[in-house]
């Protein structure tokens, strides 16, 4: 049996001996028997740490990695720097709790200070949280956030990432806020739909964009039609990576900036931990959910951070809290720090460019192969219908080490491109589907 | 304690002047003692309705949130948008730092303290 | 110094190289406006920069955490090693189900070990941490009265002890909070709660931790599931503390429905400053239908997913943080049937120990002959006498290298500091933390000031809060 305990049994004795009991099992006797547990564990026995190692590769070794991916749909495969894995496995970095000592805790905070300023310089807000547990449920806490005393009606766009609209179901099932969706057209957010639903009861109205499809929507007019009522909010979903280039969702008018964290320094990982970043317009700053850094004084003068509006969290407001966060995705807060650091306002912008400009270099090399392109403007993302099989296409390119794009039904895929895919990579990918009958 | 001669007050630390059927609604010079350094207070909206004895506000220091009841049932005809910015003026003069103005008023709490009684439930709160 | 402040124009890592395709021009009208500030810094800086954080910071490997409810016990390498494979990192949420069997067998003996440790049926990976797992469970106690047509059924209850992501997580549920005080022992008070429940076709259950949030394992605990069961409630575990009970009380033997567990605590895997942490949700069968996301299913050792028939939904995209599932399970298969019920004990252990030689110079809360996992220390007597408080002492411990036990909580003790010294610590460290804590004690009685103005040797003395909150500055101001 492996542990990590280190009181010998002889200390353990001693100790014992000390506090007036005999045995160990002493010390639970007092629970009563009628919920004792007497059995054993429906476990298998310890092991050291070599054998435990061995059986945990052994399992890893049943995934499969694939060289080249061209699938994103809310999980995307970039070049994550060297410096950000040194920094993540510092032990201290990693083992530390949620900075409430602030004298001890300051390298947590003032990372988590940085990362706040890094979001807001990305997404143009003036107030971001240090981070809540992905994509999905940034945007359903943004929706529930959004909640007035007169306005509980969400609209959300049937084109953001699936899963973050399931997840923001679940948020509306618990608050019994009402979920309208606004319909899709031509693979973007219906805008004439959207201003039939508007009400004066309406809180919020939440888009994607680039949408889930990859489209960039007519954020800006969207926005407008949900500034024309009192009180209604406008959030934009965003990929961080397109704010490398892009217009902010400050610049289009949103109101909130949300969205997946995983794209700056994360890896896939099976789906976790990634993180979702929050931020905000100075004005809706106590809205936010999670914890918050700011800046301060000690008692000398000297700068320092402390965990800050702390009465709008649960620890403080329990029951009259807007949200329950409590742990958020520090360590992934700071990979993201040290991934948007490592990589400059330069290096961000290239990597953004190269994720558009090699999309549409495929796009274009599988509309010549007889694909058709469904998108009108996309980022990095697009998808494509053809006669031919959906399942051909990916099984023709699995074949050959590649994920293909995420199948959305019997001939439509949606394809991805990020940094990583070289031109060798399209170019081949390319040729294969180009053979499928 | 400063205590504010021309106002009654609620056994949950607000103080209220009734002129007519308007009245303007702060917390008591104990109150912001006993919270300490008040650093957010949370306003309702002119327009908006409150009863006698229900809460209406809350403000907040470092560690703490606490309610603000309304001694009054009316209409909110305009709040201290300054409280918004320096929640500090609170501490500084709670008899000043008014919360709300309240007009139509057609109720008052049911227990409302002058201020020498309410000197003397504090002292007595206080052992 | 700020990151910001030490970056330089034109300096950066050469971490992309150019693009092989031709470059691609979007509309104008959707490209920034703004300029990036992002900094801008040579390798080695960056390095510097995050170990000179590193160093103003506190870990487990720092020193002694003793952080009531919070768990810190030590964070096993090996756990770090495996979760870092390719063989997991590398792995899209979305790849087809044949090439993910080792996620999924990840998954799987994660769930079944979990299973077999709280005695529930059914396990979910997806919460992403306790106050997440809270939701969920709560949201499973709304499905089943929901399908049982139960509607009225909207109110909670949370004892006055609880953790304050309690109440919280019930209102996001749409409940309604009823708390119910604690008796004199600090524990339940079952005539008290038995005069709220008795008849009351509007309760949707309780929430509850066992041990509790002051270290103590109640007595009543079965009456208290069967109180609840009895009106037509279900019983929600918070397992904040299992790692009091672990293969000694099984919160599914107790008579609870469905239970959240903390990877992070329990479980070994490092809290990275505040998350990632993990919370899975098990319940008993009678819940299983509606349980969240996706789960795994095994059959003649091919896995594959499978969904809940009644499911609630999805509580976060994809399978949770599935790396820290993998720390998880690399600790689960070495301690294995033995080590696990031997880590309780030995938390157990130390706690007793280290309260019984504490109470020598502080009162410890509700007075218990044994404590569990932690115990509440009450300095009370020492505010009034010395004006030293529970922060103050803290505060003093920061000087001392040990990081305190948490303050002011629970709520039901005023001068509150909470211990939780976990089993990977030995009786050394233990006897040194219970000499700096009985000489913070003197000093509260000889020069009390001394403690006011702790700390002095951090990397900054006590910060002014009230100016950060009045006037909040969230970021840097670029020029």
């Amino acid at each position: 049996m492996g542990t990590f305990v280190p009181n010998t049994k002889a200390q353990q004795q001693e100790m014992l001996k000390e506090i007036g009991f005999e045995k160990l099992d002493d010390l639970f006797a007092h629970i009563p028997d009628a919920v004792k547990f007497k059995d054993e564990l429906d476990l298998p026995s310890g092991m050291s740490e070599m054998e435990a190692g061995k059986e945990i590769r052994k399992i890893a070794a049943k995934n499969r990695i694939y060289d080249t991916v061209f699938r994103g749909a809310g999980a995307y495969r970039h070049y994550i720097p060297a410096i950000v894995g040194s920094v993540l496995s510092n032990e201290t970095l990693q083992t530390a709790y949620t900075p409430y000592q602030a004298e001890i805790s300051q390298g947590v905070l003032q990372s988590i200070f940085e990362y706040q300023t890094m979001i807001c310089d990305l997404t143009g807000m003036d107030v971001s949280n240090a981070s809540v547990y992905d994509g999905g449920t940034a945007a359903g806490e943004a929706v529930a956030m959004c909640r007035g005393r007169k306005s509980n009606r969400a609209l959300v766009s049937a084109c953001i990432q699936p899963s973050v609209m399931k997840v923001i179901e679940t948020y509306c099932f618990g608050n019994e806020m009402e979920l309208v969706v606004i319909p899709e057209k031509d693979g973007k957010t219906d805008v004439e739909a959207l201003k039939e639903l508007m009400t004066e009861d309406t809180s919020c109205v939440l888009i994607q964009h680039p949408n889930y499809y990859g489209s960039l929507e007519d954020a800006e007019e969207i926005g407008e039609i949900a500034h024309s009522v009192k009180n209604c909010r406008f959030i934009m979903s965003v990929n961080p990576i397109t704010l490398g280039t892009m217009r902010t969702p400050r610049e289009y008018g949103a109101d909130f900036a949300v969205g997946e964290g995983q794209p700056l320094g994360l890896p896939l990982a099976f789906g976790g931990p990634f993180l979702g970043f929050m931020a905000s317009v100075d004005s809706m700053k106590r809205n936010l959910p999670g914890r918050i850094v700011g800046q301060t004084v000690d008692h000398n003068g000297k700068t320092g951070y402390v965990l800050t509006l702390q009465a709008r969290e649960q620890h403080i407001r329990r029951e009259k809290a807007s949200s329950n966060i409590c742990s958020n995705q520090a360590l992934c807060a700071l990979a993201v720090g040290v991934y948007l650091s490592a990589m400059g306002s330069e290096g961000l912008k290239n990597v953004a460019s190269q994720c558009y400009s090699k999309a549409h270099y495929m796009a274009q090399k599988l509309a010549e192969a007889g694909f058709e392109i469904e998108n009108e403007e996309f980022f990095h993302e697009f998808v494509t219908s053809s006669d031919k099989k959906a399942s051909d296409v990916l099984k023709a390119l699995d074949d050959e080490g590649i994920l293909g794009g995420l199948p959305l039904d019997d001939n439509r895929i949606l394809w991805c491109c990020t940094e990583m895919n070289t031109k060798i990579d399209i170019d081949k990918a390319v040729a294969i589907v180009k053979e499928v009958k | 304690m400063e205590l504010k001669n021309d106002a009654l007050y609620m056994k949950s630390h607000e103080w209220v002047v009734i002129d007519g059927d308007t009245a303007t609604v702060g917390i008591s010079d104990f109150a912001q003692s006993e919270l300490g350094d008040l650093v957010f207070v949370n306003l309702p909206e002119p327009g908006d309705e409150v009863t006698a004895g229900e809460v209406f506000a809350d403000v907040e220091s470092v560690k703490a949130v606490s309610d603000i009841f309304s001694p009054v049932t009316g209409t909110i005809a305009e709040i201290n948008e300054e409280l918004l910015d320096a929640p500090e003026l609170i501490n500084e003069n709670a008899n000043d730092a008014w919360f709300i103005k309240v007009e139509n008023v057609t109720d008052k709490a049911e227990e409302l303290l002058t201020p020498e009684d309410y000197e003397v439930f504090c002292e007595e709160e206080q052992e | 110094m700020l990151i910001f402040e030490k970056s330089r124009p034109g300096r950066g890592c050469s971490a992309i190289p150019a693009c092989d395709v031709e470059q691609y021009t979007l509309p104008d009208d959707d490209m920034r406006q703004s300029d990036l500030h992002l900094p801008e810094m040579a390798e080695v800086d960056l390095s510097r920069h995050y170990t000179e954080l590193a160093k103003k910071a506190h870990g487990v490997n720092d020193g002694f955490y003793p952080l009531g409810s919070c768990t810190m016990k030590y964070n096993p390498k090996i756990n770090e090693q495996m979760a870092g494979l390719d063989g997991f990192t590398q792995i899209h949420p979305l790849q087809p189900v044949d090439t993910v069997q080792g996620c999924l067998q990840i998954l799987k003996e994660t769930e079944d070990a979990l299973s077999a440790i709280t005695g529930m049926s059914n396990f979910t990976l997806q919460p992403a941490a306790g106050a997440h797992g809270e939701f969920t469970g709560l949201l499973l106690i709304k499905a089943y009265h929901l399908s049982n047509g139960d509607t009225q059924r909207r109110k909670i209850i949370v004892p006055d002890s609880a953790h304050g992501t309690n109440p919280a997580s019930a209102v996001m549920a749409g409940m309604e909070v009823i708390n119910v005080d604690s008796d004199d022992k600090g524990l339940v008070d079952v005539e008290k709660l038995r005069q709220v429940c008795e008849g009351n076709d509007e309760i949707a259950g309780l929430m509850l931790t066992n041990p509790n949030t002051a270290g103590l394992f109640d007595p009543n605990i079965k009456e208290i599931t069967d109180i609840i069961h009895e009106c037509g409630g279900q019983c929600y575990y918070d397992g904040a503390n299992l790692n009091a009970v672990m293969g000694w009380a099984r919160p599914g033997d107790m008579g609870f429905d469905c239970v959240h567990l903390n990877l992070h605590k329990t479980f070994s895997t490092p809290h990275g400053g505040g998350g990632p942490g993990s919370g899975p949700v098990g319940c008993k069968e009678h819940l299983a239908k509606f349980m969240p996301g996706v789960y795994a299913v095994e059959k003649d050792g091919v896995y594959d997913f499978a969904k809940a028939p009644e499911s609630l939904g999805e509580m976060k995209n994809f399978y949770g943080n599935f790396l820290v599932a993998v720390k998880a399970l690399t600790y689960i298969r070495m301690l294995g049937k033995e080590g696990i019920p031997e880590a309780s004990k030995n938390a157990v252990l130390n706690a007793n120990y280290m309260m019984k030689k504490l109470s020598a110079a502080y009162d410890i809360a509700f007075k218990p002959e044994v404590c569990m996992h932690e115990f509440v220390m009450d300095l009370a007597r020492q505010a009034k006498e010395t004006g030293v408080t529970a922060m103050d002492i803290a505060k003093g411990l920061l000087d001392n290298n040990i990081h305190p036990p948490t303050m002011y909580f629970p709520l039901t003790v005023h001068e509150a500091l909470m211990a939780e010294p976990c089993e990977t610590e030995s009786k050394e460290t233990l006897d040194a933390a219970i000499d700096v804590f009985l000489s913070l004690n003197d000093i509260a009685y000889s020069n009390p000031e001394k403690l006011h103005q702790a700390p002095v040797k951090t990397p900054v003395t006590r910060l002014d809060e009230v100016g950060a909150a009045r006037h909040p500055v969230l970021k840097y101001e670029f020029e």
